[in-house]
């Protein structure tokens, strides 16, 4: 470990009697409390911290803030590790460990460098053009392109640690906690009015912070850092204003919703977050505000020149942010270029701190209003010039600077003699952007100010207003008294009270106005015979001279060119180069930048994680798990459960040593033997009450309901208004303006969703209630033939003879001293019943209906038997219902009523739908009787040979498909129920179930659908 | 995410809804009556309005209603909430 060569002796906001621990790329280094991950590399003298996404060129920290583009670092290891984390925003912690990215083997030796040594081969588009064809050879291409261009690693294991959601109300949200962010809270915050204001960094005072005047100390009071203090005091104070730090207000939607993430324990080591073991790593928070004041700042955008993504080329403010704020000297000998005032006050900052400033380089020829005082202090300013190159490879070593033909003209020409000065720190400042993302999220207009050659708001859309630098108001004393009118005023429209007057400003850190004199200089043109890349878009590696090609293709359109060159679509969403890229189009096209427009601000501002917008639904979170109420008892009895949307159901119960499939095949034929019980709780269940339910019934199913008698059940069909099936059930008749509906379990929801629209929004004059009672009853079907002796055991007060309770009847009565109600209804189609008791009974009148069975060797069945005794019943599911299907295809013709008008019937009479060659509903038993028929097989008339490998094979119409399909061990052949063209007429005819994934074809005999007991004899027994 | 007044829960977020599509639109009396082209009228074809819209809205994750909303499609304002049956406000222009 070594010490910290580029650390200057005292000041800044960092605390040394705390010095921490953390690796880079493997390496030990130390830093202090307070320093972020990119402040502590450069006390370290580390200047190459990546490599570029597409050229592998050496990069270093270009910002302090969350618009870095370089500086992107993969962030812990295992479960928690991190792609594309910002240095420049990581808090250092003790054992924090990092990687650089995009670099193989090593930061230092890259090999993937070479292809700098060919960029001129690899212009904008460059994948386009070249990999386009042969189609066929891009998944070889691919591999590579993506190993070369990779970004960081995502995880591969589950995050351990925990996100949290969080709703939040209030009467003002305020975005930014800078000077104009402070003052909008205290005077909204005075009002009473409830505030919520957020700030992405981890101490509120947004710029202040980076300036030498604020850093105080005993030693030094400052009056900026007495405001900051006594505001954040006064604020934390109000019960209603909450005030979250490190929290980015990354989206702005509709209706004045905005979503903030709170970075809670992202500057923790592992053992500080574990102390409190439920304090989530994240929040994310939602919140509904009735105005909004954005006091988002500026950032400070770059000038392009060649060479200009050497590490050590630095912007202004930010060199200036790591000398103040975090006692750290970037570099030892600086050259500052710059179009405006502004980066004066870094260079005598840097100076200050001990770093020697070589030249100020101004492209104004006159220069600013800071440049007599820095004359004054021996700095060599030269004014009318820019920086044409950046030399050096992993480190600045020197610029080149000529003079401007025209003053600080955009399409200037350099010219005269070349001037170059050695030094290992560039600062580079080209004015300021307004942060107007949030703005323009919210659907606001933005507007292009000459004056200061930025973008600041426009109309407002929505109720928020921008204040301070956010909306191009760069002095600290006018952000302030703008920060307090905004808050004041979104407070007072949010109904509380009239603004009080802004706080007394005291005294003003210096503050020089930002705006660039003039045209800016956007970027400067090559030194005649110069060829360095002039980066606009250093994360995406992004020319002025792809940018030049792009036009030149065509992309006029900022928002093609954006496509084209990939410009501004990096993680950072060019927050320091659009502006640029858009000022060079406007001068290839020689238009004004208003007129070239911007492009869309979408959130989120900054990334966001996906553990974050995931929250708490995670693992067994992700969705509710229903169970029925006799669960407990399937798991002791060994059930292996399957999931059936949201609830458990049992699949089979296996005996000790039995294989699955043995299982299933002796409980499916146990039922036609003897007796079984299965849990069907998780059919839906609704209560439909009121004098015109039967009428209701007879408008939503296909059959006719209005002779259903009290006491009787009836299966029904019902279609959707295009006239396809949607689901089937019975519904009984409980009493005179009673009924009770069963549905599918799949279609539990949403038959109910019908039922609603239809009574509310069709026919509202009708006197109908429905209520969904599913989970009210639990439900067991009994089906064998010994199920009425069974049932005769516990429910003797009813009288279950034939003649008493036929088939589709219903009886109330006590079942195992439960009341209940027993439905003589069959899905097997054995003699069979269902009994509903209430849930809390279920587990009980289920252990009695086994005990009572045990004299007739009852036994339990899991959904698998139950589907092999459906299908070999033919009744239909979901694998026949699939929403394309029409009653008719399923063999419902008949039961549509003539007589009456039913949702879907007219629509089922579509020519569509009535087609002689519709696929219709078939059993198919293969012609050997042993061999399994495929799942999804298509069915064809001739069998499919083998497919040649040139290509050539014949098309084989394909006339219908496999819907469900089992070994029957009852009847012991494979079965399948199949649709198929005209499949009723086919009954006989030998076709082929052909599956090219499983790659056998298997002839089949075509048949009647219902393969046991068609006359139903056995369920009316 | 919009919130949307639910006239009889108040203002809920657009979560709690679900959407259903264009207001004003009666099932015909008589199905069998109508052509094909009149059928498909009804059952298919829906306005695609700028401006101020006529819609159904169900408070799903509420109190199961379902409600006539009017929306403007550019701008997401919303101008009035009524209960089914009930009558649009004037000055629509859906």
């Amino acid at each position: 470990m070594t010490g910290q060569p580029f650390r200057i002796a005292e000041g800044g906001r960092i605390d040394r009697a705390k010095p921490l621990t953390f690796t880079f790329d493997g390496r030990a280094y130390q830093g202090f409390q307070g320093d972020t991950l990119a402040s502590a590399l450069l006390a370290n003298g580390v200047r190459v911290v990546g490599r570029s996404f597409k050229y592998h060129r050496p990069r270093g920290i270009v910002t302090a803030g969350s618009e870095e583009p370089n500086a992107l670092v993969q962030l812990r290891a295992g479960g928690r590790t991190e792609p594309n984390t910002r240095a420049t925003c990581i808090e250092l912690f003790d054992g924090l460990s990092a990687e650089s990215q995009n670099r193989w083997p090593s930061v230092d030796f890259d090999l993937h460098a070479l292809t700098g040594l060919f960029s001129r081969f690899m212009p904008s588009g460059f994948y386009y053009k070249t990999f386009k064809w042969p189609a066929w050879m891009w998944m070889t291409y691919e591999k590579f392109i993506r190993h070369a261009a990779g970004m960081g690693r995502s995880p591969t294991v589950a995050d351990p640690d925990r996100y949290d959601h969080r709703y939040g109300h209030c009467d003002v949200l305020i975005a930014g906690a800078g000077p104009a962010g402070l003052a909008a809270a205290l005077a909204a915050g005075r009002t009473g009015a409830r505030v919520i204001v957020a700030d992405e960094r981890c101490e509120p005072g947004g710029s202040l912070l980076d300036h030498a005047a604020t850093q105080g100390g005993p030693s030094a009071p400052s009056a900026a850092a007495d405001w900051i203090a006594q505001s954040v005091a006064e604020l934390e104070a109000m019960p209603e204003v909450t005030l979250l730090r490190r929290c980015t207000v990354f989206g702005y939607y509709d209706h004045n919703m905005l979503g903030l993430l709170e970075q809670v324990a992202d500057h923790q080591s592992q053992s500080q977050s574990k102390a409190d073991p439920f304090q989530p790593r994240q929040r994310l928070w939602q919140v509904r505000a009735k105005q909004v004041v954005l006091a988002t700042g500026a950032i400070e955008r770059p000038i392009v020149f060649a060479g200009n993504d050497r590490p050590g080329v630095m912007l202004a403010a930010a060199a200036r942010a790591y000398v103040n704020r975090y006692g750290v000297r970037p570099g030892n000998r600086a050259v500052v270029f710059t179009n405006n005032d502004s980066a004066y006050e870094a260079a005598l900052d840097l100076a200050a701190a001990g770093v020697a400033v070589a030249a100020i380089v101004d492209c104004r020829a006159e220069g600013g209003a800071l440049t007599e005082t820095a004359r004054a202090q021996g700095m060599d300013c030269l004014t009318g010039y820019a920086v044409v190159a950046a030399k050096g490879g992993k480190r600045v070593t020197g610029v080149t600077v000529m003079a401007l033909a025209e003053d600080g003209d955009a399409g200037g020409k350099v010219t005269g003699g070349r001037r170059a000065i050695a030094c290992d720190l560039v600062c580079v400042s080209g004015g300021w952007n307004p942060t107007v993302h949030l703005h323009s999220q919210s659907r606001g207009k933005v507007r292009f100010d000459d004056a200061i050659a930025a973008f600041v708001p426009g109309e407002s859309f929505q109720a928020e207003r921008s204040a301070g630098a956010a909306r191009g108001t760069f002095a600290t004393a006018a952000c302030r008294a703008e920060g307090a009118a905004a808050g004041g005023e979104a407070a007072r429209l949010a109904g509380f009270g009239d603004t009080p007057p802004p706080a007394p400003s005291g005294d003003e850190p210096r503050q020089a106005a930002l705006a660039p004199a003039g045209a800016p200089l956007w970027s400067v043109p090559q030194a005649p015979g110069g060829h360095g890349k002039r980066f606009v878009d250093q994360q995406h590696d992004v020319t002025a001279e792809d940018v030049a090609l792009a036009v030149r293709e065509g992309y006029h359109s900022v928002e093609h060119l954006k496509r084209y060159t990939t410009l501004g679509m990096a993680t950072d969403q060019g927050r320091t180069s659009n502006v640029i890229g858009l000022a060079i189009l406007a001068q290839l096209l020689g238009k004004d930048i208003a007129a070239v427009g911007a492009t869309t601000f979408r959130p989120p501002y900054t990334p966001v994680c996906l553990g974050a917008i995931t929250g708490r639904e995670t693992g067994r979170h992700f969705a509710p798990t229903r169970r029925s109420a006799m669960h407990p008892w399937h798991q002791a009895r060994g059930a292996r459960f399957v999931a059936a949307g949201m609830w458990l159901r049992p699949q089979f119960y296996a005996r000790p040593n039995e294989a699955m499939m043995d299982a299933i095949h002796r409980e499916a034929k146990h039922v036609r033997q003897h007796v079984g019980m299965v849990d069907v709780s998780t059919l839906g269940k609704i209560d439909i009450q009121g004098p015109d339910a039967a009428e209701f019934l007879n408008r939503v199913y296909i059959n006719g309901f209005k002779k259903l008698e009290t006491g009787r059940c009836r299966y029904g069909v019902m279609l959707r208004e295009d006239g396809l099936v949607f689901d089937d059930g019975t519904v009984t008749r409980l009493s005179e303006n009673r009924y009770l509906m069963t549905t599918t379990t799949a279609h539990a929801g949403p038959v109910m969703a019908h039922l609603e629209y239809h009574l509310q929004v069709t026919w509202p004059e009708l006197k109908v209630h429905v209520v969904s009672v599913t989970e009210e009853w639990s439900a067991i079907a009994i089906a064998g033939p010994h199920s009425r002796a069974v049932l005769e055991r516990v429910a003797g007060g009813i009288d279950m003879s034939n003649r008493a309770f036929p088939f589709m009847g219903f009886r109330q009565g006590a079942v195992a001293g439960v009341p209940g109600r027993v439905f003589r209804i069959s899905f097997s189609g054995e003699l069979a019943y269902e009994i509903n008791v209430p849930a809390d009974h279920g587990l009980f009148v289920w252990e009695a209906m086994m005990e009572a069975g045990g004299a007739f060797d009852i036994i339990p069945y899991g959904t698998e038997a139950m589907s092999i005794l459906r299908t070999e019943k033919g009744h239909v599911v979901g694998g026949e219902i699939d929403g394309r299907t029409s009653a008719d295809d399923l063999g419902f013709g008949r039961m549509m009523s003539q007589a009456k008008d039913f949702i879907g019937k007219h629509s089922a009479r579509r020519p569509g739908l009535v087609d002689g060659h519709r696929q219709q509903l078939v059993g198919l038993t293969p012609t050997d009787r042993k061999t399994r028929i495929p799942r999804g097989a298509r069915i064809v008339a001739e069998p499919i040979g083998q497919v040649p490998k040139s290509g050539a094979a014949t098309p084989v119409g394909m006339i219908g498909a496999v819907t469900s399909q089992c070994y029957s061990p009852n009847l012991d052949t494979p079965i399948a129920l199949a649709l198929v063209e005209r499949g009723r007429d086919r009954h006989g005819e030998i076709l082929y179930a052909a599956s090219p994934v499983a790659g056998i074809t298997v002839p089949v005999t075509v048949r009647d659908p219902v393969f046991i007991d068609p006359q139903g004899e056995r369920l009316r027994g | 995410m919009l919130l949307i007044p639910c006239p009889w829960c108040g203002e809920r977020d657009e979560d709690e809804f679900t959407y259903g599509g264009e207001a004003h639109i009666a099932r015909p009396a008589s199905p069998d009556a109508l052509t094909d082209a009149e059928w498909a009228d009804y059952l298919f074809m829906r306005k695609n309005t700028k401006g101020l819209f006529q819609e159904r809205w169900m408070h799903a994750h509420g109190c199961r209603r379902w409600f006539n909303m009017v929306r403007d499609t550019v701008t997401h304002e919303i101008t009035a909430v009524y209960r089914m049956g009930g009558k649009p406000p004037e000055r629509t222009d859906s």
